[in-house]
């Protein structure tokens, strides 16, 4: 089993693998989300909390994107046992996310803030459950899985020049090695595919993927102006434009490379719904970087490579996200931020093939559970999608 | 290390790896480029004319269209390439054809 793209996983009952083990501990609602904060830190690191501004106050497809979503998490491979923390009176049926949990074989318990008696009450008794359940987590042993267990999110952020120039082509190349070895890879920010999308729809397996990757590009420029404004007012953002982006379409060309050059399309599929397909499938989120990456997790990504010009914090509750840049200053400006310098290819002293094999290495290991600049500094933003305003 | 970048044969920019000063002579493989204006790190650079209308290639696609005459070494960003996608604002007086 062990070759030198293994790497040392968890064995989930349902079959898939996993690359963490954190206790999930899900609010249903916002209401819930200071109880499964505090009851998540009491068992620090291990311990995973969805803080989410919803769960009430939802309608149709807005209210299932946020319980659909939610229920990814709690079946999750990064994710060995779930605490689901309810109000009582909220949209989002705690009973159904512990079910979701419990149909992927993971252990799941229910504290409902109201049936407790309050916040002290729930929060002692969800401590309790979540000691008892982090000793189990701790006694789980990883084993040597293939390479083509990974589903890789690949994402771009704070992009500026050095973006579709170093770091994206570098990661495009380690996707495609991915893929080579039958691993997926999922890329999101469907705004950010606008321009570009003509390329990868040559590159779609099936006449269905293609028509499916036209249809969402178009659907969002067409909510973008329907707005009756230039996208230019955010994409590129303010700072991609002082970096040197001047329109989407040139930010678009630059970020698909690094969903690979030679990667072929199996899929499209909707926000945080599953990756099942080795090669590689685009997902329809926003661009905005914690939606987005909170989405690609829940479709089942276990490690992100997150690529930077500018530099960003973003990290997720359940998977690793490794920074990677290719601008020697910001590398060095945002050092706590970053795992990976590539600027070398830019200034001909690496080339790509060796910065995509030290970036592929590295993925290795965090695999296995080597901890990212994100997971030390307990970077773990989530924000889940919305369709549709609050009523 | 090149002071800018060539990313495919059909670009008509290159991209500025250091500031680049007005007047400063770039050979970028087989291109001869003066800078008519500074040029910020990481902004594009005009390696012939591109009259208005015409695409802004670079990766070897459009990015955009030249919304004035642009000179060969000048710099080209938002004040003289618009964008043909998400232009809400012009709605009604163009439509992108599938």
């Amino acid at each position: 089993m062990k070759s030198g793209s293994a790497f040392l996983g968890y064995a989930r009952p349902d079959g898939r693998i996993g690359v963490r083990n954190h206790v999930l501990v899900v609010p249903t609602v916002i209401c819930a989300a200071v109880v499964a904060e505090r009851v998540a830190a009491s068992i620090a690191p291990i311990g995973a909390a969805l803080p989410h501004l919803a769960g009430c106050g939802q309608l149709g497809p807005d209210m299932s994107m946020t319980h659909d979503t939610l229920a990814a998490y709690t079946r999750h491979p990064n994710v060995g046992a779930v605490i689901v923390v309810a109000l009582g009176c909220e949209q989002v049926v705690a009973q159904q996310l512990a079910e979701s949990a419990r149909a992927a074989g993971k252990p799941a318990h229910i504290v409902s803030i109201q049936g407790e008696g309050g916040t002290v009450r729930a929060t002692a008794r969800g401590i309790e459950i979540a000691r008892e359940l982090a000793d189990a987590a701790a006694r789980v042993e990883r084993a040597w899985c293939p390479a083509s267990a990974l589903v890789l999110s690949v994402k771009c952020g704070g992009s500026d020049y050095t973006s579709g120039l170093a770091s994206n082509p570098v990661v495009g190349r380690v996707a495609d090695q991915l893929v080579d070895l039958g691993g997926s890879v999922v890329l999101g920010e469907i705004a950010e595919i606008m321009g570009a999308e003509h390329l990868l729809a040559e590159r779609a397996t099936t006449p269905a993927a293609a028509t499916r990757l036209l249809r969402v590009v178009n659907r969002v420029e067409a909510e973008a102006m329907a707005l009756g404004l230039d996208i230019r007012g955010t994409q590129p953002s303010p700072g991609n434009i002082r970096g040197g982006l001047t329109t989407i379409e040139e930010k678009s060309l630059g970020a698909t490379h690094k969903a690979g050059e030679r990667t072929r399309l199996v899929d499209v599929v909707s926000y945080a719904a599953p990756v099942s397909k080795p090669g590689l499938t685009v997902m329809d989120t926003p661009g905005l970087d914690v939606e987005s990456v909170t989405g690609m997790v829940g479709g089942g990504a276990q490690v992100v490579l997150f690529t930077t010009g500018l530099g960003t914090p973003t990290g997720n509750p359940i998977a690793p996200v490794i920074k990677i840049t290719g601008n020697a200053r910001t590398a060095s400006t945002m050092a706590d931020n970053t795992d990976i310098d590539v600027s070398g290819v830019l200034a001909d002293a690496e080339s790509f093939e060796a910065a995509a094999g030290r970036v592929f290495a590295e993925l290795v290991e965090v695999a296995s559970g080597r901890p990212t600049a994100a997971e030390r500094l307990g970077h773990r933003e989530f924000a889940i999608h919305r369709r549709n305003p609050t009523f | 290390m090149n002071a800018a970048i060539i990313i495919s044969v059909a670009d008509n920019v290159a991209t500025a790896l250091e500031p680049l000063d007005a007047g400063r002579r770039l050979r970028i493989g087989d291109v001869q480029i003066t800078a008519a204006e500074a040029i910020p790190r990481g902004h594009k650079i005009a390696l012939r004319a591109i009259r208005a209308g015409e695409p802004v290639v670079k990766y070897g696609s459009s990015i955009g269209s030249a919304s004035a005459d642009i000179a060969p070494g000048a710099h080209v960003h938002t004040h003289n390439v618009a964008s043909a996608r998400g232009r809400g604002d012009l709605a009604g007086q163009t439509s992108r054809e599938e």
